[in-house]
């Protein structure tokens, strides 16, 4: 057997969600067994590969034979791996999920992605500044600052059509440009890396596996404006991306590309890391900025907008992570390589963090201007199952749910603004028929709920009205015209509350009275819930025809709320009943109805 | 507490040192393990709400609460970053992944004494 142990690299995916799938033990095992073997195979590590739903991912190089990705790896498949591929050659194909020149099933997740932000994700080790450059890294802050000025820079990213992704959609070049004509020496630069989104973790993944992409980014945004010190406002849950940037930090100013001079052309930045304070209103530019200067994280009115008056009062450009992330794969392409992408009026590509009820969920990038159903059904591979889609939701607790009848629009800022919901950072949540679209209003405006700082009597009374009666909905206590007042009130927040907070609180509960208004008539008219969700609504019967007695349910159930004779029909006590489904589940029969 | 410095063989007064700093925080004790369940939006859909009911359910305490043997606390957080695990909960440093109410309350029955037994460890 041809020993191929030295021509190969194995790379385990370790972010967040690596790790919690096992990543870790995985690397471990494979460390043990070259260690066991003397092997010198390099292991390395790396950030998201992708492909989330696959956890924990292996990748396996090979001189001649290219790249094979495992997926579901396990301590136990570790040897094979090791003995048949990285000694003898030759790929275990039953636990790869991708093959280098070859169409296994899981290829339809990647065909239709572009993946400029996610150039690197998966593929460098994040730790590792060498890897970083290798891939082409800090080109685009050389191009800067030697070959561009700060008007140039501003212009060709005005040209690329980039708009904010941290939710707005502003367009980037502008904001930069605004910052710039402002007056004053002493400006500022921030990232937005507070991702409040609870159920989105784009951001989140890019700090993880390629902080010097954004560092890059912001760097240049520096130079462009005229700032000399950035911060990054990183959500104080988000440990490993804090860690990956303080790092990243310190190998850029070690290597000249960060601090005094930089490159040698007399520019010089400095950046500091901010941990959050844990509140999602913290995200929003005003009250972050204040959250900085060590206030409460209140906002503010604007205008004044930071461009003119930021942090410290001064001159601030603030973007989200993934704006800045784009930006050095603009400078070094061209913005008309950049705008070669997308719509009209949306140029480029997009993250989402694809998750719910779908085949392959994972952090996916889309060229603007693919369809919801593709992004849905082509990439995500469609509802698991056999269940029926109903909506996707975006843009998290400030978005709302888009149904089956619009899922053809293209995806760009204004198509998804029509259909009611936003395009927001990039939460993306398939839900099918067993979703229930009041249940779903009702978890986003809790959320709101809880995070609103209080500023506004309507951010702060109307949101926790809208919850009553959105509990007392799916509790089965609805009344007559509570449908109609829940429109009321979330018009009236919506004018009336300072911040995107409030005013984008109802959008959830509006979206979905607007294409699940029957949903709503039915929890309220009939005390029934059509997705049968919610608990309250539930009846929990077993047919006694088809029932045959084996007595499964009365031991699955928890309470003791089943009964009956071995071999006669069983009947469920709804007193005691606590409608946990687990009767339903162990049923072999399909006796158990619920209703 | 001494129970616990018996077993791990750290000195009572670190032990005590420790859980005194933070109760500061919390207000409250916390128990020796925290099982933290997710209810951001995916796992939301994917019926986290059962899972979360189970667990306090099996250990007879409140979201937020600490059992009465000290040994659980249970904290509801939004997202931990592995949504498509989802539903997901994180014991300490653990996390257990694509979970059913049923083998969430297993692996709270089970956990320090057989680990990774009857969960679905993902
Ligand atoms: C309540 C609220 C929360 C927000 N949270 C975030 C966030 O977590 N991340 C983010 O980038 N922008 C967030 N924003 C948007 C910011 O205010 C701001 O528009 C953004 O950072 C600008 O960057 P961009 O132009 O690159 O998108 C939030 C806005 C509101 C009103
Ligand atoms: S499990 Fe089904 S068939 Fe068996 S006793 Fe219960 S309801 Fe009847
Ligand atoms: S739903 Fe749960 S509590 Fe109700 S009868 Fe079935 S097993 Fe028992
Ligand atoms: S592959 Fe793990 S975070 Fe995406
Ligand atoms: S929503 Fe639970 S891990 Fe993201």
């Amino acid at each position: 057997m041809p020993d191929q142990s030295a021509s190969s690299k194995v790379t385990v995916g370790l972010s967040s969600c690596g790790v919690a799938a096992g990543a870790a033990h995985v690397y471990d095992e494979f460390r043990r067994e070259f260690d066991e073997r003397g092997l010198s195979t390099p292991l390395r590590r790396t950030g998201c590969i992708g492909m989330c739903y696959r956890e924990p991912l292996v990748d396996v190089d090979t001189e001649g034979l290219g790249r094979v990705t495992y997926g579901g790896v396990t301590k136990e498949q570790v040897a094979r791996i090791v003995e048949e591929h990285i000694i003898g050659g030759k790929p275990v194909e039953e636990f790869a999920v991708r093959i280098e020149g070859k169409k296994l099933p899981d290829e339809a997740y990647y065909d239709r992605q572009v993946r400029l932000v996610l150039r690197n994700a998966g593929l460098i080790d994040p730790e590792s500044i060498d890897e970083y450059i290798e891939a082409g890294g800090y080109q685009g802050l050389t191009k800067a600052l030697t070959e561009m000025t700060p008007e140039g820079i501003v212009e060709t990213m005005k040209e690329s059509g980039l708009r904010g992704r941290g939710g707005a959609g502003f367009p980037a070049g502008v904001k930069w440009d605004l910052a710039r004509q402002q007056p004053g020496d002493v400006k500022y630069v921030i990232v937005n890396a507070d991702e409040g989104d609870p159920g989105a973790f784009m951001d989140r993944s890019v700090l993880e596996g390629d902080p010097h992409s954004v560092l890059e980014g912001l760097t240049i945004a520096a130079y462009a404006i005229g700032a000399a010190e950035g911060y990054i406002y990183a959500r104080a849950e988000y440990p490993l991306a804090v860690r990956r940037l303080k790092m990243a930090i310190a190998d850029s100013q070690e290597r000249g590309f960060l601090g005094d001079d930089i490159l040698g052309s007399g520019f010089s930045f400095d950046v500091s890391v901010k941990e959050g304070a844990g509140a999602f209103v913290c995200g929003e530019e005003t009250a972050l900025i204040a959250s900085i200067e060590g206030e409460r994280g209140m906002p503010r009115l604007r205008p004044p907008f930071p461009a003119a008056k930021g942090l410290w009062g001064k001159p601030t450009n603030i973007n989200n992570v993934e704006t800045y992330a784009n930006v050095p794969w603009i400078i070094t392409n061209g913005a008309a390589a950049y705008a070669a992408y997308g719509t009209e009026t949306s140029k480029g590509t997009k993250v989402f963090a694809l998750t719910g009820k779908i085949v392959r969920g994972g952090l996916v990038e889309v060229p603007m201007g693919i369809s919801l159903r593709d992004v849905i059904f082509e990439v995500g591979g469609g509802i698991p199952d056999g269940r029926k889609f109903k909506a996707v939701q975006l843009g998290g607790p400030s978005g709302g749910c888009v149904p089956e009848e619009h899922i053809d629009i293209k995806i760009d800022y204004e198509s998804v603004t029509k259909t009611g919901a936003i395009m927001g950072s990039g939460g993306m949540v398939v839900m099918d028929d067993r979703t229930c679209m009041v249940d779903i209003a009702r978890f986003f405006l809790q959320f709101t709920q809880d995070e609103s700082c209080g500023k506004c009597t309507f951010c702060r009374i109307g949101t926790k009205r809208m919850l009553e009666i959105l509990d007392r909905i799916t509790s089965g206590e609805g009344r007559e015209g509570d449908i109609e007042r829940l429109e009321e009130l979330g018009q009236q927040i919506v004018s009336s509350s300072l911040c995107g907070l409030g005013q984008s609180a109802p959008n959830p509960v509006l979206t979905t009275i607007r294409y699940f208004r029957d949903e709503y008539e039915a929890h309220v008219h009939e005390k029934r819930c059509p997705a049968l969700a919610c608990k309250p609504l539930l009846t929990y019967e077993i047919d006694p025809d088809k029932c045959i007695g084996c007595t499964l349910c009365v031991r699955a159930c928890p309470v003791g709320a089943v009964s009956g004779e071995r071999k006669e029909p069983h009947v469920i006590d709804t007193e005691l009943c606590t409608k946990c489904d687990a009767c339903r589940k162990a049923c072999k029969f399909e006796a158990v109805i619920v209703s | 507490m001494e129970r616990i410095a018996e077993r791990s063989g750290v000195p009572p007064a670190r032990i005590f040192g420790v859980a005194s700093f933070y109760s500061q925080f919390r207000f409250e004790p916390v128990g020796l393990h925290i099982i933290r369940v997710c209810e951001g939006t995916a796992c939301h859909v994917q019926g986290a709400v059962d899972v979360a009911e189970a667990i306090c359910d099996e250990l007879g305490v409140a979201e937020g609460g600490t059992t009465e043997d000290g040994k659980f606390t249970v904290e509801p957080v939004a997202c931990l970053g592995c949504c498509s695990l989802a539903p997901v909960i994180m014991i300490d440093e653990d996390t257990f992944g694509r979970l059913t109410p049923e083998q969430a309350r297993s692996i709270v029955r089970n956990y320090g004494t057989a680990r990774d037994e009857g969960g679905a460890k993902a």
